[in-house]
């Protein structure tokens, strides 16, 4: 299981990287590694809001249908729209290739809130 | 399938086996306030013989001297008995689709067959795996358009049947969105003008009838260019399902999802109930169709077998998130309608759409001999609204001869320019060139 050092995560398995002013979200190893083939993912579209803790969208496997929950507040600048056709990336790449959106924080603070890697491993570990 | 007594020998078994003493202490942990401390009121038990008695008394008041010209949403047609046969088979037994499914690969192979039928009937890419009934179907559409499209205002024709109507109104009560009910003109067909103006970028969907609950067909392709004009999706509505044996497809004419019921196959009136409703819908929107999909696939073997898919969006994995709280598919009449198209065919259900319609040209030149005109000018398929004088009369004088003459649709449409006349009548395989001859005369009293 990887947990990259350069990212901070969320309790619902989400990853987020800066970029410049702007931030990078995706779902974690662990999380796509839980879920198995995602077949599905639904996204929003550039311009639209999300807010920290609330529903950006969907990721189906053929388990389970879950949400997608943002790791902080702004509004959606980039989408990943290859994902639409081959949603397998968030299974092979789930920090590359498999990002989902990249978002222009409202409050860039609110990403140092997030946990760091060994948090996030404990946290992961403890759910083991 | 097996036959299971229920002796106190086995109660007492089960009981043992879940450590209760008794069936009252099997419910102990009910508080005691809910529990009910009396007996049912109800009459008592009968024993068969009795209760065969009872039920033949019953039976004895139905008058089947002749079959009903009454459709109007529920039609009468021969059904085959083999189709009565082999529903007695007990791999078929259930009225559910099962959620332990794949052990059930015959109930899965006869709904994938269900769905082929309603794909090849529709015209459109994917159909679920069955529905409730033809009326929660079609609230189902306008939930789904008002989940795809981020809009809130369905518009739906007034010749969509009225109880359709009704639930459609039941179902959006509770999401409040606005429903705009658009009138139709003098030749019974969804008045496009109307149409027009009550269509704008907040609309969801429109919701038209394939043939509509007066018997008229649609001008389908233009209602549809409407709705997408806005943006709108379109949902066809079919309760007579016999006439997508010979009407082109509505998934063809611009039908987005396309809903009904399939009770005309294989199913008996029933009083009304219960019949299997399809839903069909063009692939695209398929992560939002309610219900699931029996798929075809291989198995580790290579052999053909038969999977659920498309389940994860049910409320029993998604809860409160699902796309909908379908509960039962009238999995049991979806059987008995599947069965039926299959001993049709194609060319069989092509023949059988024919006579139908035949049946109703006799009835309507019937009735013009005996002095009775269409009330809608447009064109029908088999049911047909007639100015008969005063339609409450009519009905009750035919009913004294073991004809149930039609359905007045003054109960529905009270505002109708000739609403006291207007009875709607079908003519079927069932009713013969004789019978209507003998309906048509006994209607001019």
């Amino acid at each position: 299981m990887d947990f990259p050092e350069d990212l901070r995560y969320t309790r619902e398995h989400e990853w987020a990287k800066k970029k410049g002013d702007r931030i990078v979200v995706g779902i974690t190893d662990f999380a796509q590694d839980q879920l198995g083939d995602v077949v599905y993912v639904e996204l929003p579209d550039v311009g639209d809001p999300v807010k920290k803790g609330e529903s950006f969208g969907v990721v189906e496997s053929t388990k389970a249908v879950s949400e997608l929950f943002a790791p902080l507040s702004g509004k959606v600048v980039e989408v990943n729209d290859p994902l639409t056709d081959a949603p397998e990336t968030i299974n092979e790449d789930p920090y590359e290739e498999g990002w989902m959106i990249v978002v222009e924080p409202s409050d860039p603070k609110e990403l140092e809130a997030l946990m760091d890697a060994k948090a996030y491993r404990a946290f992961v570990e403890e759910q083991e | 399938m097996r036959y299971h007594p229920h002796t106190p020998d086995d109660v007492r078994a089960m009981l043992d086996a879940v450590g209760a003493a008794s069936l009252d202490d099997l419910f102990r942990s009910i508080p005691k306030p809910l529990r009910l401390a009396r007996a049912l009121d109800v009459p008592p038990a009968l024993d068969e013989i009795a209760l065969f008695g009872e039920l033949g008394r019953l039976a004895a008041r139905n008058d089947v001297a002749h079959p009903p010209f009454a459709g109007a949403g529920c039609y009468p047609h021969h059904v085959p008995p083999v189709v009565d046969q082999l529903l007695l088979r007990g791999e078929f037994f259930t009225a559910y689709t099962p959620y332990q499914p794949e052990i059930s690969q015959g109930t899965l192979q006869a709904l994938f067959e269900w769905q082929t039928f309603v794909c090849l009937l529709t015209g459109q890419d994917v159909s679920n795996a069955s529905m409730y009934d033809g009326a929660t179907a079609t609230a189902e559409a306008a939930l789904m358009a008002t989940r795809l499209t981020g809009r809130k205002k369905i518009a739906i024709s007034a010749a969509v049947h009225p109880e359709y109507r009704k639930v459609v109104a039941t179902y959006l009560r509770s999401t409040h969105d606005e429903i705009a009910v658009v009138p139709f003109g003098k030749d019974g067909r969804t008045d496009l003008d109307a149409l027009q103006k009550a269509v704008n970028g907040e609309t969801a969907c429109v919701i038209a009838g394939w043939p509509n609950f007066l018997g008229v067909v649609e001008p389908l392709p233009e209602i549809s260019a409407v709705a997408k004009k806005a943006g709108a999706l379109t949902v066809s509505v079919t309760a007579e399902a016999v006439a997508l044996g010979a009407l082109q497809a509505p998934g063809a004419l611009g039908a987005d999802v396309s809903t009904g019921t399939f009770q005309s196959f294989g199913n008996p009136m029933s009083f009304g109930g219960p019949a299997p409703g399809f839903f069909a819908l063009r692939e695209a929107n398929v992560r939002q169709m309610p219900g699931r999909v029996c798929g075809a696939t291989v198995d580790k073997h290579g052999r053909r077998g038969f999977v659920l898919t498309l389940s994860t969006r049910e409320q029993h994995i998604r809860r409160e998130k699902a796309t909908s709280n379908i509960c039962t598919n009238s999995g049991l009449c979806a059987l008995a309608a599947t069965m039926h198209l299959a001993l049709l065919g194609k060319k069989g259900l092509s023949d059988l759409a024919r006579l139908n319609h035949e049946r109703a040209r006799l009835l309507r030149d019937a009735m013009k001999r005996a002095g009775f005109e269409p009330v809608f000018s447009g064109p029908t398929f088999n049911e047909t609204a007639f100015d008969v004088g005063d339609a409450e009369a009519a009905v009750h004088r035919l009913a004294k001869k073991g004809i149930v003459a039609g359905a007045p649709l003054a109960r529905w449409y009270p505002d109708l320019p000739k609403a006291k006349g207007a009875l709607l009548c079908v003519a079927t395989e069932l009713h013969s060139p004789e019978l209507i001859e003998l309906f048509a005369q006994s209607v001019r009293g």
